[in-house]
């Protein structure tokens, strides 16, 4: 049932809302709303229920083991928000003076600090919203570099196919062709195919590294060389910066700039896909292009600096400054975690991975680059099983919620047939892997001796398959009362 | 070690299995050079109670203040309930929907916010919100552009929100796209037709019409839509949904009425927060709905016939379009807009009606206060909502600090922005202001203009 359709005419609470219905005086009459919107009209306690009993219909990490590849689905601490929470966080305005907001900048310059150590960058700014936001900060403050030097004649991308599908998309919104480079057999860049699309055309190259295949990309300082000497720059996507966090820092292999997911690496909430934020790190050369703005520490006060101070710099991106409660959560998160914590995160977020591959690898499950170490996440191809069952990767994921999973991402990347991209993360413990290794070879059995089982699956979620042809053909975007 | 529950004995167990000795031989594949990895300044760990401990150091030391700064971002009352329901773990600690059927719950309700929005704006359909008001006006802009195909021109007032314009700047500039900035009538603080039409004669792709505009006051929305569709250009509307209240929603601005609505969410239940996360929102006619950028929620049947939701449209996104996407986003602001459509049911057509209505008698209450005093005038005759522009007889800058002193954040100072008002600040009062506040601001804005 919708909210709507719990709604009844005159109904409302009266303590949330002013008691007295205030005139309004001035406003020509053309410019006056005629008819109410469409708001529900329900109690408290109907409203409260009714989006208690929604939040029931997720799958989540408090409820759930989530090994969305790519994802960084880890546990979210719940002191990290209750303390970003705390009042005089929420009350403060975005335009109230910096001397208002000492103890709010501490985390923050703190925060740009901690990330400047561990990504080995020269600066960061905070304020990037979402990585697909960080991105295109980077690839703009890219560009911003090349023309500051007159060198016009940059029109390229480089992109290599495993890439996110945000990659090429945010290097034509910055203006740019792509250029597509393949990946050889064991899942590297292929460097023949990199040497032969570089030149003095290549504005840069975009990278994730471990890249979405799970592994670590070997060549990356030769790779590095290569773009280098051209003159083009080098682009780190952060996504899976988790797998390598405290080991190697995006910095010494050679990246000009990088984005930081927060909402992945720094334990930040999901929030059903947002909000995000991905701080941007650059090496010195970026510096005079970073977004503003930027918090920096003079005479023992915070500030923020704009543009006066960063007059190259590439301009705002978001109306104040970020996803201010993003940051702090993050901000909580680090200093729980310190130094040492840090360090552990990609080493137990690679013991699960590789104890995971190891295990589904013994279940049966064919790896696809077997000869790899996982990253903090490994790639299962199920080619061979839809040959011989017709069970498909989608069939495997929705059988998974009917066992109480999610299921890990499917079809992407989209070079390997079948597959699914599993990241467990560092937080789950190894009775919890092992009941997934065990939900997964019950679905194995099933796709061999009821096949139709799994294809029709999920069963016991809330509702079942569900039509997502008719979804884009007959589009109802938008409740209206009488299609209830 | 915090949040990993691995024993000794598990760590043992899986390296085992894994055929490594030590965890350390994980990352035998990363070249040696490359492990630096040492955090010479990551501090050391702290416990839950001493980092308490020290954000609590932290917020008592910003302490509060009696708020009359708007500018984009508003205080308004927050029932409990919004928050406590949408920092449950099931919304919380779960990620985009691409699970459907394990999804229901973020799904069902971004679909009843896709309705509020739709209802509230007048348009016919809405996405499933933005990163927020600014680059949701930079997305609506660069659609725009999309659809009208001859024109990479956006003509825009200088009575939008100065940052805004800076953001679509920042955000358009890369695709080959003019923004045209419009002047303002120093009267009304008003964007005026007559003065745009030699701003017409060249095509362009959309106007951008601010409802209500920076300085807190109402344009003429009519004739603006008007005047941009005679063009063959997109009215864009940028508007404060808290206003949509009470003020004419775009799609029935003028004869067709605006193409496409944005703005800032954050006045619908999220708190001020130091400027995030907020959301933007993008509402459009049915005709633009392919070329919207982000997510869509869209409603069908399972197998059994059976109602559900899904993200539909899909083949706008980068994920399966990849460098021709309509846009390279993939978040919303999912949690922002789970609180936000909890406020709306909250506050109800008639609740949400008389918070925007007493902000509006608020602000012109205190506006009549104001006035009073020796030397305070209001400086645009335009009608308002809940915001005005105000000149002051000594600079801003030492009127706010003098107020700031006493506790009081008294307004934006408009210098920056706008130099040619003189000394103007930009002053809100929304429904959370008392006749005892606005008497308590009143008294010592006098004081310190008189000690000035």
């Amino acid at each position: 049932m919708l909210i709507f359709e719990h709604s009844r005419p005159g109904r409302r609470n009266y303590s949330q809302s002013p008691a007295t219905s205030a005139e309004i005086a001035g406003i020509p009459e053309n410019l006056m709303r005629k008819a109410p919107p469409l708001l529900p009209e329900v109690s408290e306690m109907d409203a409260v229920r009714h989006y208690t009993r929604l939040s029931q219909k997720n799958f989540s990490i408090d409820t759930q083991f989530y090994p969305l590849g790519s994802c960084t689905m880890k546990y979210n601490p719940r002191a990290c928000n209750s303390l970003a929470m705390l009042t005089q966080f929420l009350a403060r305005h975005p335009r109230a003076p910096e001397s208002t907001g000492q103890g709010f900048l501490a985390c923050m310059y703190e925060l740009q600090e901690i990330l400047k150590d561990v990504t080995g960058m020269a600066g960061v700014c905070l304020t990037p919203m979402a990585g697909a936001q960080g991105e295109l900060i980077g690839i703009s403050m890219i560009r911003a570099y090349h023309e500051s030097r007159g060198d016009s004649a940059r029109t390229e991308i480089i992109v290599p196919d495993a890439a996110h599908g945000t990659n090429p998309a945010t290097a034509v919104m910055c203006g740019y062709k792509v250029v597509e480079i393949p990946t050889d057999k064991d899942g590297d860049v292929d460097m023949e195919a990199l040497k032969a699309a570089v030149g003095p055309q290549t504005a840069g190259l975009m990278l994730t590294n471990p890249s979405t295949l799970g592994v670590f990309e070997k060549n990356v300082a030769e790779m590095s060389k290569i773009v280098h000497e051209v003159g083009g720059l080098l682009y780190y996507d952060g996504a899976n910066l988790n797998a390598i966090l405290g080991k190697v820092k995006p910095g010494d292999m050679g990246f000009d700039v990088i984005h930081i997911n927060l909402h992945k690496t720094f334990s930040t909430p999901h929030g059903g896909g947002g909000p995000g934020s991905a701080p941007v790190g650059v090496a010195p050369r970026l510096l005079p292009f970073m977004p503003v703005p930027v918090v920096a520490l003079e005479n023992g006060l915070y500030r923020w600096l704009t543009e006066k101070e960063i007059p190259q710099s590439i301009g705002r991106l978001s109306a104040h400054m970020g996803n201010a409660g993003v940051l702090l959560r993050a901000y909580i998160y680090v200093r729980l975690l310190g130094a040492e914590g840090m360090h552990r995160v990609a080493e137990f977020a690679a013991l699960n991975a590789n104890y995971l591959m190891a295990e589904l690898s013994k279940a049966g499950f064919e790896i696809a680059y077997p000869n790899r170490r996982a990253s903090h996440e490994f790639i299962v191809t199920l080619k061979d099983l839809k040959e011989s069952t017709g069970v498909t990767a989608m069939n495997v994921a929705k059988r998974l919620l009917d066992k109480g999973y999610h299921a890990p991402t499917i079809y992407f990347p989209l070079l390997v047939p079948e597959c699914m991209l599993i990241e467990p993360a560092e937080t789950e413990s190894k009775e919890t892997l092992d009941a997934f290794v065990a939900a997964m070879k019950e679905i194995l059995e099933e796709a061999h001796s009821q096949p139709d089982l799994v294809k029709n699956a999920p069963h016991t979620t809330p509702v079942r398959r569900l039509d997502d042809v008719k979804a884009a053909r007959e589009l109802d975007l938008v409740w209206k009362q009488h299609s209830a | 070690m915090p949040f990993i529950p691995h024993t000794e004995e598990d760590i043992n167990t899986m390296l085992a299995s894994i055929g490594a000795n030590t965890i350390d031989e994980l990352f035998d594949e990363i070249p040696a050079a490359l492990k630096t990895g040492s955090l010479e300044r990551v501090p050391p760990g702290l416990s839950e109670m001493e980092v308490s401990r020290l954000m609590l150091e932290r917020a008592e030391m910003d302490g509060r203040y009696l708020n009359f700064i708007g500018a984009g971002a508003y205080e308004h009352h927050i029932p409990a309930a919004v928050w406590q329901i949408t920092t449950r773990g099931e919304f919380y600690s779960s990620y985009t929907p691409y699970q459907a059927e394990a999804s229901q719950g973020t799904l069902q309700l971004l679909y009843e916010y896709q309705t509020i929005m739709a209802s509230l704006t007048g348009m016919d359909v809405s996405n499933a919100s933005m990163y927020d008001g600014a680059s949701a006006l930079a997305e609506a802009a660069l659609m725009a552009v999309r659809s009208h195909k001859s024109s990479r021109r956006i003509l825009m007032p200088t009575t939008v929100h100065p940052v805004y314009r800076s953001v679509v700047r920042a955000i358009v500039k890369n695709q080959g796209i003019d923004v045209v900035e419009l002047p303002y009538c120093k009267q009304s603080g008003q964007t005026l037709v007559e003065a745009l039409d030699e701003f017409g004669k060249e095509e362009f792709a959309a106007l951008v019409i601010p409802q209500p505009n920076f300085f807190g006051v109402l344009e003429e929305v009519d004739a603006l839509t008007d005047w941009a569709h005679s063009k063959n250009a997109l009215a864009i509307a940028v508007v404060n949904p808290m206003a949509l209240a009470i003020l004419t929603p775009p799609g029935e601005w003028g004869e067709k009425g605006a193409d496409v609505a944005v703005g800032e969410g954050q006045p619908l239940g999220i708190p001020l927060s130091s400027g995030g996360p907020y959301f933007g929102f993008m509402a459009c006619k049915q005709a633009l709905v392919r070329q919207m950028p982000g997510r869509i929620i869209g409603r069908t049947t399972d197998l059994d016939g059976k109602s559900g939701f899904v993200l539909t449209l899909q083949a706008r996104e980068q994920h399966i379009r990849r460098s021709k996407a309509t846009s390279n986003i993939c978040t919303n602001q999912g949690l922002m807009v789970t609180a936000a459509t909890i406020y709306l049911s909250l506050t109800g057509p008639e609740g949400l009606r008389r918070i925007a209505a007493q902000s509006h008698a608020n602000t012109l209450a205190l506006l009549e206060k104001l006035e009073n005093c020796k030397g305070v005038k209001r400086i645009f005759s335009g009608p308002l909502f809940h915001e005005t522009v105000i000149s002051l007889p000594a600079p801003a800058k030492d009127v706010l600090q003098a107020l700031k002193n006493q506790r009081i954040l008294g307004g934006l100072n408009l210098d920056e922005y706008y130099p040619e008002l003189g000394s103007a600040m930009l002053v809100c009062a929304t429904e959370t202001k008392t006749s005892a506040d606005l008497e308590n601001y009143t008294e010592k804005l006098a004081n310190a203009i008189d000690n000035l």
